[in-house]
């Protein structure tokens, strides 16, 4: 035993690659760096400006797709009978997949104690809340009536004395998605405020001091606030496992709830929390690749955190690919014939080049990284995370139209193609998720402090911590 | 007088470390003691130091279990006041209590009311937001949350005595000793805010 130890000591430069943050990095120096971030603000490397551009440009878009929208009402866009739910929903199920799954990646990898989490997880949570905040203008803007949109919540009876319908799976979306709003801002302040307490003691502006000061509580880095505060970041990161699958299944459930062939399956939940994660992850890279070049943090997000990004991407990619054969088996097993009209009618109907422009995303080209040389070309790797981003949209886009656009009976068959101004508010929500992104980088620090620090002092910091 | 509303109002000695390693020793060195009131003021939780400061927190896991029960009670009795008692309504043929369909919100309830009394509870029973501490009167406090370590032994510890801790700390290898009064000095204010009637 005591030989082993030994020979893994002698090892320095191996240690040293895989090693979670690189470089002669002290507490003082990893605080410097991720606070200088947010002081610094003429420092911003000039694509954060170029960002911000774009980001403005694309609200522009959003402000005018919804104002018209408004002013004429949902026949702006491109849905009908039989294709009621357009972009709007496919856009819905796309930014609520990436919110669910990026806070269940940054909760579940805390509970499995994966080290390579500290320096990323501040990231994934952002991004989350970004994500399920675009999310969250659709189903509203989707409403015939948006200015009613609170009659969804059980705020006291509307003015025919109703209540929501309780047996409806749009009114249990309402509560996750407020659920998962709460409960995520929550946890993403709470780790944030032992990081704005450190902003507050380092800030020379008085300004920033008293808003800094007022954030974080009075935070003193007490041992019993510590205690208090790891035991209920664990309890809510918990919850958080739970809240994210419970809350994507119930998305999922507008689907699976209604007799819409193609829709109606038990399999569906599992499928589509699956490809959320498939998702999320493909997304946390395209988010984190480009944000650790321009602000050169390549000493804390290292090329073995996205090497497991990359790895996570594969393995959330073999259920999704299971999960596509499952479906066709069910069709086949099972006997409906609608089911297998939907089936055929994906693979080579009006919508089929879609459909194999998404096998090709989502199954084939993540096969790419199965090869440890090219999963470790950090361009490649995130060229593939692209083609999953429109993989999965191309997947929500697919599973929603086509089973509506061939129902049961031929004279309700139709088919649907998007209207400009559907495009439009989705161009938009991307606009508003890059802004956010913008103020998140500008203000906020990228990275949990207190995760790293901890990071940094514990024996595990020369290890590659794999599971 | 003087000294004495001084030894009225102080808040205990504070000794400031520059590593956790140091930090743990100087804790274990004071348990041993006899010193009780203490507190350790760190930039990231040092494991193992509430336990040798005698800290044990029971409450929160309980909090959120009763949280959560709470929130599934008053998730499905919501669902249940509204479809069967205050407005019930034929929807389908569906029974008036269609507890199936009304578990998805209870499981979100359950999660919410249990999320927002453990995190409530922790905010509470750390006593946040609490601006103002003396122990941010301790000289070098603001690097707290970057690189130091503070212990500090608390003047209602009853083996407190300002010559004893003192040198007590002192023999602990700490970087400084220092006393930390509850009020900032009112003759150092007057130096750095001048009267009125000087301006």
């Amino acid at each position: 035993m005591k030989m082993h130890t030994d020979i893994l000591e002698n090892q320095p430069v191996e240690t040293k690659r895989d090693a979670l943050i690189q470089g002669d990095q002290t507490l003082e120096s990893v605080t410097s760096k991720v606070s200088s971030i947010v002081f610094e603000w003429n420092k911003h490397p000039r694509i954060w400006y170029v960002s911000l551009l774009v980001a403005f440009a694309f609200l522009g878009v959003l402000t005018v797709g919804v104002a018209w929208l408004f002013y004429k009402g949902v026949g702006v866009w491109g849905i009908n009978i039989p294709v009621g739910w357009g972009l709007a929903i496919v856009n819905f199920e796309w930014w609520m997949a990436i919110g669910q799954s990026l806070l269940l990646l940054s909760a579940g990898l805390l509970l499995m104690r994966q080290q390579w989490r500290k320096s990323i997880s501040r990231i994934l949570e952002s991004t989350a809340i970004f994500a399920v905040m675009c999310a969250g203008i659709f189903p509203i803007l989707h409403l015939g009536r948006p200015w009613v949109f609170y009659w969804l919540m059980p705020m006291g009876p509307n003015i025919l004395g109703l209540w929501p319908q309780f047996r409806s799976p749009l009114v249990w979306d309402v509560f996750a998605m407020s659920t998962f709003m709460v409960v995520a801002i929550l946890y993403w302040y709470m780790g944030l405020i032992p990081d704005i307490a450190c902003l507050r003691d380092r800030t020379k502006n008085p300004t920033v001091r008293v808003l800094t000061g007022v954030l974080a509580l009075g935070w003193r880095g007490s041992a019993r606030h510590w205690r208090r505060y790891q035991t209920a970041y664990n309890i809510v990161a918990g919850l958080c496992v739970a809240l994210t699958i419970s809350a994507y299944s119930f998305v999922s459930f507008d689907f699976a709830m209604s007799i819409i062939p193609g829709w109606h399956s038990t399999f569906l939940p599992v499928f589509y929390v699956a490809g959320a994660i498939f998702e999320g992850v493909a997304i946390a890279l395209t988010i984190i690749i480009p944000l650790r070049a321009w602000y050169g943090l390549q000493s804390f997000i290292t090329d073995v955190h996205i090497d497991w990004l990359a790895k996570y991407l594969l393995g959330s990619n073999m259920v999704v690919v299971y999960g596509y054969f499952t479906e066709v088996f069910y069709s086949w097993y099972g006997g409906d014939k609608y089911d297998k009209l939907v089936l055929r009618n994906q693979m080579f109907g009006h919508y089929a080049p879609l459909f194999w422009i998404m096998i090709a995303c989502n199954v084939i080209a993540p096969l790419i990284l199965w090869s440890p040389r090219l999963r470790r070309n950090i361009s490649i790797v995130f060229i593939v995370a692209m083609f999953v981003n429109l993989g999965m949209w191309l997947e929500r886009f697919i599973s929603l139209i086509t089973s509506l656009s061939r129902s049961y009976i031929p004279s309700t068959w139709g088919i649907y193609t998007p209207s400009i101004w559907e495009i439009a508010v989705f161009i938009g929500s991307i606009g508003l998720f890059l802004f956010l992104m913008c103020l998140f980088v500008r203000f906020i620090p990228l990275m949990s402090l207190t995760e790293l620090k901890t990071l940094l002092t514990s024996d595990e910091r020369g290890k590659n911590n794999s599971p | 007088m003087k000294t004495e509303s001084y030894q009225n109002s102080i808040y205990g000695i504070v000794a400031e470390f520059a590593d956790q390693e140091k930090l743990i020793a100087a804790t274990e060195k004071a348990k041993d003691w006899g010193y009780t009131r203490m507190d350790a003021f760190t930039p990231y939780p040092v494991e193992g130091l509430d336990a040798l400061m005698g800290f044990r927190e029971p409450f929160l896991p309980w909090l959120a279990f009763f949280g959560g029960i709470f929130g599934a009670i008053a998730g499905f009795g919501l669902q249940y006041w509204t479809s069967v008692i205050d407005y019930p309504q034929n929807v389908g043929g569906k029974p008036n209590n269609s507890w199936q369909a009304f578990l998805p919100v209870t499981v979100e309830t359950t999660i919410l009311f249990a999320a927002l009394a453990v995190i409530l509870g922790m905010l509470v029973s750390n006593g946040f937001p609490h601006p103002w501490h003396p122990i941010f009167n301790a000289p070098d406090f603001e690097r707290m949350s970057t690189d130091r370590f503070f212990l500090c032994v608390e003047a209602r510890d009853p083996l407190f005595d300002l010559e004893d801790t003192r040198h007590f700390l002192e023999s602990a290898d700490a970087l400084h000793v220092s006393e930390v009064y509850d009020e900032s000095e009112t003759n150092e204010n007057e130096d750095i805010f001048p009267a009125r009637s000087e301006i």
